[in-house]
Order: structure tokens, then sequence, then C-alpha cells
């Protein structure tokens, strides 16, 4: 990983991750002559797998996503497991009689300009592709993305050596007081809840799977009713029909992945400090927040969006920020999940701040809490919430990660057409109710890391 | 690999595809107002939405010893006022039109953006044209505006320690060359900043015919213009004094630095000098040595990850970077971290065998067909991006190079030769103008690691 263009290109207001993290949410009543709609056409594979698609005909390019629920949330007493087996889907596969070696897939995408890419967050585990949608490359590409979903070697020899490069990535976490920190924050918020550990596992676990262990899992989560598959770009409905049954057709139908458990609420307020080496402190704090499908989800979305999920002018980034000076990036964001995901402020700040800091975040949270938004904060927020509807769908890229939330969370086709009506039924009072309802105060969990001064 | 953001990224003429594809032919409008502002409109009808970018011939390899960083902080002022429009203000109104907004420093240029739904973009342009040549620079925004970049420093830079090799890498390769300071400046200079230095620095460089207005969506070129005229005609032009050529001093042997910060694993840069499109004598350069990083990091197939990484497992990774549009001369550098239980010796031993191979053995024509492809298929689907679009266009206008080469850029890529690849490996990747950092790891905490104290309070 080259570090150069990220130093040699500063962007300066950092207009933060809550943004990014609640994509998912997006509006839609903008006035304009010619506003696209996003129509979503929804149907199943022959062995069951859901599929959502949009035609979108004005680049010659398709990006395809095969989601599975099997993140990390389904670890179990093996963590990591479910990123090391999403990893390895790409590292040999046999196409036809074919065996395909990592060498073989990486060059049968690179050779026709393809991206493929895998991941595994903690609700799922995703495969995805973008390529032209010229015919021969086309079948190169889906035939090779077939191959990784529905016939994975297991290596012995790579999962040796992706095995070593996971054990890097231990302590590569160790030395970033940021990754330190979110770490610790999802162990204090869930302990015992599958939320609670990193998708990467423990050094312990990881140095334990065998290639059986990796196969296990692999049939139980990789199959046709735990599959989600979203299609966007310039492929008719038909073709649409027949890439999704050539990428997951030939998974056995299995069974749909078990609920997970509830999460529980926080017993008290409580407070973590890890040493570090660093010149600043970092600060996380929060507690479980909203689910996907919670009914608050859009008094909270705007709730949030004054609070500190806005940048400029957003309480948080006013007080840190604009006021004083304290930092850079300052935030507060809830992460919607399948089960409650977690509502959390976050900044970094000098050594010697970090007292201040914390002091200024909770007064302004309690501050919001106890009084809520003003009526002015709350039409700006509508403003520009529903104004910015049609940036939010200006892209295949977009359209796709709205397809997979869709998808993945079970949401309503008519989500996007919704929203901004969503947004717009949203009164002060609803915020006022929800924000003392939803957010206590009495219960936070705090976690710096960073070097103590005092 | 990454050669800069334009690299891989910048190009729409159609090849390969000609045929099949349904790309229009996307055309860049050029205007020029009398006070010298010029104005790149690209229309793309896709969605209902517009990218408004004004670029400034400025940024970090305009400054000198003593007050570097000054660009970047000027750009965070840029938000604090102007008579018209008090501190926030801009940001406010933006939002308000359900806009998204922000701005960015570089070592050749700065540039302040907002996405807008279409109808909207009258807002941007008479707030740029505002803050142009009226902001107000308050000693007391500069006072906290200052201690924010200065945590921005301690969050991008003196945290991380791959960032500190970095920057103390370019401060080694580099004397005189300006890519030698940091974008965001030494913390000194940070810190003995004084508002009259900003202040000096917006008058000589914030005026019409120092910018560029880049706007690409959902829009006519005709319409942009007029509508631009409205807001910018009137603004006055300044007299831009030339800028140094500050070329680099010749560098006379191989220079290495060992950098000691807290962290687990080691780390190593290397950058040999090599021309840019600007600098470079021979035209076909530059494109050569991009198609040399493909070679050997455009993607999962090329030969880091396959024999490095994979093959031999003695990198984890292992990457190159070029510049092939910058403003002055560039770096070819390459990156790495080793695998367990190897060295950062061994590592780099493993690089230069690479290194070897490509001077002496014609790359196949394999891989000549793989980069080619990449190459087109990149093109199409950066265009699923307008702000990458306007980006690419602005970047090319303000570094003094025609946007033209956005179109050229497949055909030059698919031009170059194995011959030419190898030509310029042996002519530039040589050890008198090599410099290598090393990251080397220090303990993370002094009294070994402190069990996690949790206070209930």
């Amino acid at each position: 990983m080259l570090v150069i263009n990220k130093n040699n290109f500063i962007v300066a207001v950092l207009i933060l991750m809550a943004i990014l993290t609640l994509s998912g949410c997006a509006a839609n009543n903008v006035k304009t002559s010619n506003n696209k709609t996003v129509e979503i056409k929804e149907w199943k594979t022959k062995n069951g797998a859901r599929v959502l698609y949009v035609y979108a005909a004005e680049l010659p390019m398709v990006d395809i996503q095969a989601i599975f629920d099997a993140g990390s949330v389904r670890d179990e007493d093996k963590p990591g497991i479910a990123n090391l087996t999403n990893g390895l889907l790409s590292h040999g596969a046999k196409l036809g009689n074919k065996k395909l070696t990592v060498d073989d897939i990486s060059e049968r995408f690179d050779s026709i300009g393809a991206r493929f890419s895998a991941g595994a967050s903690k609700d799922n585990a995703s495969i995805s592709l973008r390529t032209l949608t010229d015919e021969k490359w086309l079948t190169k590409a889906v035939n090779t993305m077939e191959a990784v979903i529905s016939a994975p070697t297991f290596d012995n020899k790579e999962l040796e050596r992706v095995r070593k490069q996971l054990l890097i990535s231990f302590e590569e976490r160790k030395q970033s007081p940021d990754t330190i920190a979110s770490e610790k924050f999802y162990k204090g918020l869930y302990h015992n809840h599958p939320y609670a550990m990193p998708g990467i596992g423990t050094e312990e676990s990881i140095k334990k799977f065998s290639r059986k262990d990796l196969v296990r899992f692999y049939k139980k989560y990789y199959v046709a009713e735990n599959a989600l598959v979203t299609i966007v770009g310039d492929v008719d409905m038909a073709k649409a029909e027949l890439l999704a049954e050539k990428i997951v057709g030939k998974l056995p139908s299995g069974i749909k992945a078990k609920s997970l458990p509830a999460v529980e609420e926080l017993e008290a307020t409580s407070f973590v400090h890890q040493e570090f080496p660093s010149t600043q402190t970092h600060i996380m704090m929060g507690q479980p927040g909203i689910h996907r499908k919670d009914k608050d989800y859009f008094t909270l979305y705007v709730a949030n969006h004054i609070l500190g999920g806005s940048g400029f002018g957003s309480r948080i980034m006013h007080e840190i920020r604009e006021k004083r000076g304290l930092a850079y990036s300052s935030y507060s964001y809830f992460v919607p999940m399948s089960k409650r995901g977690p509502f959390m402020i976050g900044m970094q700040t000098s050594n010697k701040q970090t007292d201040e800091a914390i002091k200024v975040l909770k007064e302004t949270l309690n501050e919001f809490v106890n009084n809520g938004p003003t009526e002015k904060e709350l039409l700006h927020a509508k403003k520009n919430i529903t104004g910015g509807f049609p940036l939010r769908i200006d892209s295949n890229s977009d359209i796709s990660s709205y397809l997979s939330v869709i998808g993945f969370y079970d949401l309503p086709l008519s989500y996007l057409k919704d929203f901004n009506q969503r947004i717009e039924a949203v009164t002060l009072q609803q915020i006022k109710e929800t924000l003392k309802r939803r957010i206590n105060t009495e219960k936070m969990f705090t976690v710096t890391v960073g070097t103590r001064v005092n | 690999m990454r050669t800069g953001l334009l690299a891989f990224a910048t190009i729409y003429l159609t090849t390969a595809l000609a045929s099949t594809a349904a790309v229009a032919a996307s055309e860049v409008h050029e205007f020029k107002m009398a006070n010298g502002m010029k104005v790149l409109v690209k229309e793309d009808h896709r969605a209902p939405i517009v990218v408004s970018q004004v670029w400034y011939k400025v940024g970090s390899s305009y400054e000198y010893s003593g007050i570097t960083g000054v660009s970047h902080v000027l750009e965070h002022m840029m938000f604090k006022g102007t008579n018209k429009h008090p501190a926030g203000e801009f940001s406010r109104i933006i939002a308000e039109n359900g806009g998204r907004e922000n701005a960015f420093t570089g070592k050749d240029f700065t540039a302040y953006f907002q996405q807008l739904e279409k109808s909207r973009l009258q807002v941007s342009f008479e707030m740029e044209a505002d803050r142009m040549r009226n902001l107000l620079l308050p000693e007391e925004e500069f006072k906290k505006e200052l201690a924010v970049v200065m945590e921005e420093r301690r969050m991008r830079t003196e945290d991380k320690a791959s960032a500190l090799t970095t920057e103390q890498f370019f401060a080694t390769a580099y004397t005189n060359h300006p890519y030698h300071q940091p974008i965001i400046g030494w913390m000194n200079d940070l810190e003995n900043l004084q508002v009259a230095d900003l202040r000096s620095w917006y008058e000589k460089f914030y005026a019409p015919n120092n910018a560029t207005l880049v706007v690409v969506g959902d829009v006519k070129a005709q319409e942009v213009f007029e509508l631009a005229k409205i807001y910018f005609a009137d603004l006055k032009p300044s007299d831009i004094a030339s800028t140094k050529p500050r070329l680099d001093a010749k560098q006379k042997g191989e220079r290495r630095i060992n950098v000691k910060a807290p962290a687990r694993i080691p780390y190593i840069v290397m950058g040999y000098k090599v021309p840019s499109y600007k600098t470079a004598k021979e035209e076909w350069e530059p494109y050569a040595l991009d198609v040399l990083a493909y070679v050997l990091s455009g993607g999962s197939s090329s030969r880091f990850p396959k024999s490095l990484v994979r093959k031999q497992q003695i990198a984890v990774s292992a990457d190159t970077g070029y510049g092939l549009f910058s403003r002055l001369d560039e770096m070819f550098l390459i990156d790495g971290t080793p695998a367990k239980g190897y060295s950062v010796k061994q590592l780099e031993k493993a690089i230069n065998k690479e290194l070897e191979k490509v001077k002496k053995e014609l790359v196949s024509e394999q891989e000549l067909e793989r980069i080619k492809a990449q190459a087109v298929a990149e093109k199409v689907y950066e265009k699923d991006s307008v702000f990458y679009q306007a980006m690419q266009i602005g970047m090319l206008e303000t570094v003094g190079l025609d946007w033209r080469l956005n179109d050229e850029y497949t055909k030059r890529i698919r031009e170059v030769t194995a011959e030419q690849i190898q030509a310029v490996a042996k002519k530039y990747l040589v050890k008198d103008t090599l410099t290598v950092a090393v990251l080397d790891p220090q303990p993370l905490t002094a009294k070994k690691r402190q069990p996690t104290a949790a206070v209930r309070h």
C-alpha cells in the first residue's frame, strides 16, 4: 500500500464519516424537470437467491455483487473465519474441469480490465465485480466470478500464505491508535454479542484454522437462500436474469442463516484508557444505537445530522473544531446494522486536551438530548438532506451500494422513492421525544487511546 | 500501483470499444474571460447534478522555507468569511441547497468544489467569486484554524510511522526541488505562521487570471459560461509573479536514511528521479514509465504481487507510484512491507531483482495486452464519477498542461513498446539517483504493555 498519494493530497475540510456511514439513507423529492428515478427489479434465481437489478445503459459496463449473510457475526467459536473464508474464495477455484490458481484468477480479471474484490464486514460478506459489457469480456469476467463463488478450492498452500499475511495485519493494527480505539469500543459496547469481535478475529484463532473449517463455513453460509445478487449496468433484463443464474445458480439452496441475538443495553457508564505513544489521544464514546429497520431510524437520522453527522454547522463540529480548534475531525453517527449497531461520537486531539475535549463532547450531547434541536436547525437539516437527493444516486456505484443495503436488510423497494417524504415527516417533537428515549446519557461507554498527561 | 490521481484515470477515447461503446464523445468546452479566468465545461447528462470546482495555480510546491504549509492553511481559512458572507456562511448556504462542498491542497494546486443539484449552480458561483477577492482572514479565526491544522498534522503524520517515513524520504531525496517539503508543512513552520503570511499569499495567487473554473454535469456549456460571466467577469486580475524554477541540485549518489518511530512492522520507500510529462525531453518516456509502473504493480496479476507477495512470499505488499502529470520533475516510487520472517533488506534485494529483470528482458506481449485492456476499461469506469472527470480536467490545466491529454492517454499507453519500457528502466532506475528510507520500528511503550485500566465513574 503506497502512502504517498494520500499524503500528497490533503482534503482539508473533512466532510466526515457520518455521510459515508449513513449513505444507506437517501432522499427523493427535489423538484427538477428530469429527476431520474431508480427503478428496481426484483426476482429469485431458480435455487432461491434474491436478485435486485437496475438498468443503466449510459456506460458500457456493469457492477455485480453477490452478498451473503456470512459476516463475522457467523464466526461463533472461530473468530476470523468469515473473513478468511471470504478472502480465500479468489485464491483458487474450479472452472469446469480446469483448476484455476490464484495467479490464473488474477490474470483472468486483469486481462480484461475487470475490477474484482471481496470483503467481509460484521453483518455480511461480499464478492464484487465491475466489468465492461463487451460480450467476450463480460463472459470471461462472469465465468471467473462464478468459479470463485461456486467452486473455490481453498488451496492449502494459499491458506498458509494468507494466514501469515493476516498475522502481519495484527501487528499493523497494534501500531494504529485509531484501530485500537475502535476495537476496544466495540468490545465495550457488545461484550458477548458477536458484534464485539473484530472481523479479522484473533491471532490465536487464525493460527488454528484448518482447510476443513473453511470448507465447513463455506458450505453452510455460501448458499442460495443466504445470498443476494445485485446487478447495475448496461445489461437488459433478460441478460441480467442469465447473469444471476450464472453467478449463484450452481450453489445449493441451503438454509437461511439464523437471526442474531438481540443487543443488550449497557449497564452503566464506563471508561477505558489504553496507553499509547502518540501525540494525540483518540476518543470514542457511545452506546448501542439502532438497527436497520428501527422505527426510529428516520427521526434519529435527522437528529444525528444536526448533532454531528453533517460536518460544518453540526453541533459537535461547531463546539469542537469551529469554536475551540480542538480537532481536525469530530463527528457523531449511528451505524444501523442487522441488530443495534453503535451510536458513536469520535475525535482525536493533542494528549493534553483530552479532558477538555471529553467534557465538551459530553456537554454537547447532554444539551442536545435534553433540549433537542431548534426549529431552525431542523428546517436547515431537512433542506440539506432532501435537496441533496440527486447526488446520492448519481453513479452506478452509488446505486449499487443502495441495492446491497435495501436487499440485505430487507428494506422496501420504494426506500429511495420514499426517503424524502420520511425525512419531511419528522417533527421537532418527535426528535425531542426520541432522543430522550433512545440516547441514555447515563450509560455511555468511552475509550481513549493515547498518552496520559496528568 | 498508484500513478497519481490522473494516471489510470484520464481517458475517454474509445479504441477497443469503439464499435460497442455507448459512451458519448465527451467534449470540453473552453472559454476565457477578459480578466484572464478560464472556464472549462464538460456536459454529462447522466444525472441531474453538477460539480463546480475552482482551481488555483498554487500549492505546497510554490512555497519556500519558513512558510511551508501556508497554501493549505489558507485553504482552510477560505471558509472563514468575507464581508458579505461571515465565517461559516459559505458552508451553511451550500448545505441548505442540498450541496456538498470541500477543498483540497496538493503540491501543484489548491481547489474548492461544490456538488449540487443542477439548477443551483449559481449558488456556488456567487460564493466562489466573493471569496476569490474579498477574503477577510480574521486573526481570531486564524488562530483556531491553525490549531486545527496542527491537529490534522498530528493525525496524518506525527502519529503514523509510515507517513513519517515517507515525509522524511522526500526531504532526503530532494534538495532544492520543492517537493522536498510536505504539503501540510513542517510543524515548526506552522507554529510560527502569521496571518500576514496568509494575506500576502492570498494577494499573490488568488485572482481570476490564476484560476480555472471547471464545471461538469447536466448543464449546457454556453449557459454555464454566461452564468459564470455574471459572477466572475468583474473581478480584477492581478500581476501574478512567475515562480522560480527550483530545479533540483544533481544527486551524486545513492542516499539512505533510517526513520525511528513507534511501530510493530518495518516499511521501506525507494525512489528514483524521473521526468514528468511536462519536464520530459522525449514525449514517450513518461508514458513508458507509466506502463512500467503497471508492469510492476498494476493489478493483482502484475509482477510485484505475483512474484514478491505470492511466489517468493517475501512481501506482504509492494507497490509503485508515478505522477505522470506533475508540474515538476517526478519520482518513480516503490514501497513495501516485508513478510513475516523477512527483513527490509531482503525485500529490497528482491525488489531490485525485479527491476534488473525489466532492464534485461523485454516485457511480454501478454503483459502489454493486459495493461492496454486495463487502461481502456478504467477509462470507462472513471466516467461513473462526474467529480473525477472534473478533477482530471482541473489538474491538467492547473499544472500548465492541456486537458486534451486526457483524450490521448489510452492511445499513448497503447503505443508504448516493450523496448521503450526497457529503455526507461535502464536509463532511470540507476543507483546514483536512488533514495531509500527505512522505517526502524521502536517499542510502542517504554513500560511494555500496560494492562488496560478500567475506571468507572
